[in-house]
């Protein structure tokens, strides 16, 4: 099961290193050029550029948009992604598909940890990428908990002897030691040399597409709501940055945009959709999609294909021959955190 | 158009118009305004990124000292409660000066909530009609709507007691009390939907529990009167306008109940999470002991609660609270300091440690953002003050209809007291 993890973490020989830290150095002076360009282009805004602008202000929610209107909005945003990024960008309003509800299955007795699916996400979702890099799957780090018990401790717990009176142990002296699940012992900034270590096990974490989000209740816009697939998405232009959805939500999966993204233009995803992975603006939410512009082509998420092991499945949960399907009818299945009753098409399961 | 103009023109000098001790604190709140301005310009062209904010935690000092001014604006209304609902003759004339101080910290309220957004020139999305808004599932939208609706209320209220009071007629007509009646009904309705805009949060556990609306309502009714006692023992001291001893006792004893109904809330709620001390105690846990050495928020609690508790005991002493020129602006600038804290270090911060994925983390305030909530406050002080200041006027009768005429109007000096209005 060992695996070499992908390049994230310091694992490379000694000059491969060198070599990957040099590429990184050029890169970075590359981007400063491109970034103080674009923000000498910003300066001296064309008129087109601040009547795009004016006319986005004034832009209203997408899904009350009549068809001319959406298309002269489709149109204003591929000239100037086109333009910011020197690229054709397009981007798509591909409506949802017919007789689908998605759904994601995720093996934790596979997951190694390498995060290939947590890279791949922030590459085909347009994220920012420095200052900081946002990424919408977070791999969790668990200990398996083989030692957590000890023999020293199993009766010093408390109430201890006293003067009152001795009425046993009623804390068990193991307590508050953690084993298997635990949230709070969990680690996000883990850095070995090779995955998995040996004690510890994976639990990726990313937007569940709930069947009842709660962020979709809280939001006092409706810039986030819930698409006839199942997937919550967001309309990034009628956001108002007010994070009630974040503060609703028990799986911390939506990321705000704290300052302006930064995207280099060489590293831009130019295929893009309205609701999925088009570059977002400052202030303004974001979170998985399930890469909403592969999935409604029937492609699959990019986090799915980048699993060296194959822990990742997903499909349509309507359709009884789904490999989704199968997992579900034949895995041990479970839902994170199912007492909230947010009812995830997000599952977790062990062979 | 011409009688409202002259109104205008009167009150704006009267409001101007004062001693040394006046124009420093005038020149204060300019100071601090000006000192916010270009943090503003960078808070508002680069982002939340210059504020604390994180993922992690995500409402910070703009959203805690938001729900502060939502204490004190509800709270204004027990100014209110005791002329027109108890019929207290001493209290009837002081309503109006209620009203204005809700105006004052309504308004730093409302820019406190656009800054807190992260996209604020998209506020027009949450407007009925011409935006989208989620009615009736988001509470945020209901909390839009009353907070508005009560600063409406207050400025038709102050606007045409004063107005009136200015050409000498009596306010006491049906549309003035009708409007007045509203205003104390919905009071502790802005505060009651700012608990659920907070409490209806699932996964935030230290709020999601059945006190919250009553500990703010409770402490609305703590730090709001502290503050009007303040202002108006700054009032009678300051001008001629004699604020009988009855009413700031009226308002000691709101206090002092305030405070017992919170110790009671504050028991019961750390009852009902630490007797079994599940999930749901942890943000208070955090707060109360930290969390492995991670502990910036004890001395916050501890200190925090040991200022509540002290108030209340002293404020059950006649030496402390009779003793108006020390020891009960003292005791009440401790009240309304440490709710103000209790807002951000203990209310917010701690309670979104752990995080939904189980991490700890610790609130860092930086320097524009502080200067972007001084200036936000100044604003509102700066208002509150120049209404109160020409509002004294009014109710004094130094600025009226009659006044303009009178050419050589002399200070006889005599005091006027609160009562004697129309």
């Amino acid at each position: 099961m060992s695996q070499q993890c992908s390049g994230h973490c310091h694992c490379g020989k000694g000059a491969e290193e060198a070599e990957s830290i040099d590429t990184t150095r050029r890169d970075l002076l590359k981007y400063m050029g491109v970034a103080a360009m674009a923000g000498a282009m910003a300066e001296a805004d064309s008129p087109e550029a601040e009547a795009a602008t004016f006319k986005e202000w004034f832009q209203t929610h997408y899904q009350l948009m009549t068809d001319s209107e959406k298309k002269a909005c489709i149109a204003r945003l591929e000239a100037r992604y086109s333009e910011e990024y020197g690229k054709h960008v397009t981007v798509s309003d591909a409506p949802p598909l017919k007789g689908v509800l998605f759904g994601y299955a995720l093996n934790i007795q596979k997951c190694i940890g390498c995060r290939t699916c947590v890279h791949a996400c922030v590459q085909e979702n347009n994220q920012s990428r420095y200052d900081p890099e946002v990424q919408w799957i977070k791999v969790l780090k668990m200990e398996k908990g083989g030692d957590s018990f000890s023999e020293d401790k199993r009766e010093k717990g408390y109430p201890e002897h006293s003067a009152i009176g001795d009425h046993g142990v009623q804390v068990g002296g193991n307590a508050y030691t953690p084993a298997g699940v635990s949230l709070e012992d969990s680690v996000r900034y883990y850095d070995p040399e090779k995955v998995p270590e040996d004690g510890s096990f994976y639990f990726p974490v990313q937007c569940q597409q709930c069947e009842k989000p709660p962020c979709v209740k809280t939001c006092p816009v409706r810039a986030t709501f819930r698409e006839p697939n199942g997937v919550v998405v967001i309309d990034y232009n009628w956001c108002i940055g007010c994070r009630m959805c974040q503060l609703a939500c028990p799986y911390g999966a939506r990321r705000f945009n704290w300052g302006e993204p930064n995207l280099p233009p060489e590293e831009m995803n130019p295929k893009t959709h309205y609701f999925g992975n088009r570059p977002r603006m400052r202030g303004v939410m974001e979170k998985c999609t399930f890469c909403l512009q592969r999935t409604r082509e029937g492609r699959m998420p990019a986090c799915l294909e980048a699993c060296p092991v194959g822990a990742r499945k997903f499909g349509n949960l309507l359709d009884p021959q789904s490999e989704i399907r199968q997992v579900l009818a034949t895995k041990r299945v479970f839902r994170f955190k199912e007492e909230f009753n947010t009812y995830p098409k997000f599952f977790y399961f062990v062979d | 158009m011409k009688n409202i103009w002259a109104f205008a023109k009167d009150f704006l000098a009267e409001a101007l118009k004062g001693g040394k001790l006046y124009y420093s604190w005038l020149g204060f709140l300019g100071l601090c305004i000006l000192a916010g301005l270009y943090p503003m310009y960078i808070i508002l062209s680069k982002g939340l990124i210059m504020t604390g904010l994180t993922d992690q935690i995500s409402m910070g000092q703009y959203l805690s000292n938001f729900v502060y001014t939502a204490h004190i604006a509800a709270a204004a209304i027990l100014v209110v409660i005791p002329g027109f609902v108890y019929k207290r003759p001493d209290m009837r004339d002081l309503a109006v000066l209620g009203e204005i101080v809700a105006i004052g910290f309504v308004i730093s309220g409302l820019i406190f909530v656009l800054f807190h957004m992260g996209r604020p020139e998209r506020f027009w999305h949450m407007l009925p009609f011409v935006g989208y808004p989620n009615f009736p599932s988001s509470t945020l939208v209901f909390d839009a709507i009353t907070l508005n609706v009560y600063l409406i209320l207050n400025v038709i209220a102050v606007s045409f007691f004063l107005y009136r009071r200015y050409h000498d007629r009596s306010v006491h007509v049906p549309f003035y009390h009708f409007i007045v009646w509203w205003a104390i009904m919905w009071g502790p309705l802005i505060h009651i939907i700012t608990a659920a805009v907070l409490g209806n949060n699932a996964r935030m556990f230290a709020w999601n529990t059945a006190v919250l609306p009553f500990a703010f309502l409770s402490m609305a009714g703590a730090s709001g009167p502290a503050i009007v006692i303040m202002i108006f023992l700054l009032v009678r001291k300051y001008t001629r306008l004699a604020i009988p001893d009855s009413a700031i006792d009226v308002l000691r004893k709101i206090m002092v109940w305030s405070l017992g109904i919170m110790a009671l809330v504050f028991v019961s709620e750390d009852f009902a999470v630490l007797y079994n001390s599940t999930a749901h105690a942890e943000p208070l846990k955090f707060a109360m002991f930290g969390h492995h050495g991670l502990n910036d928020y004890v001395p916050w609690f501890w200190g925090i609660m040991a200022c509540f508790v002290g108030s209340l005991i002293a404020l059950l002493f006649p030496r402390v609270y009779k003793s108006y020129d020390c020891w009960l602006p003292f005791v009440c600038l401790i009240v309304a300091a440490s709710i103000l804290l209790e807002k951000p270090y203990l209310l917010m911060f701690p309670s979104f440690s752990p995080s939904p994925l189980g991490e700890y983390t610790v609130y860092h305030t930086t320097l524009p953002e502080f200067l972007t909530l001084a200036a936000i406050w100044a604003i509102g002080m700066l208002v509150m003050t120049l209404l109160l200041k020409g509002a004294v006027g009014v109710i004094l009768g130094d600025v009226s209809r009659e006044s303009r005429a009178a050419v050589a109007h002399e200070n006889t000096g005599t005091p006027v007291t609160a009562q004697g209005g129309a």
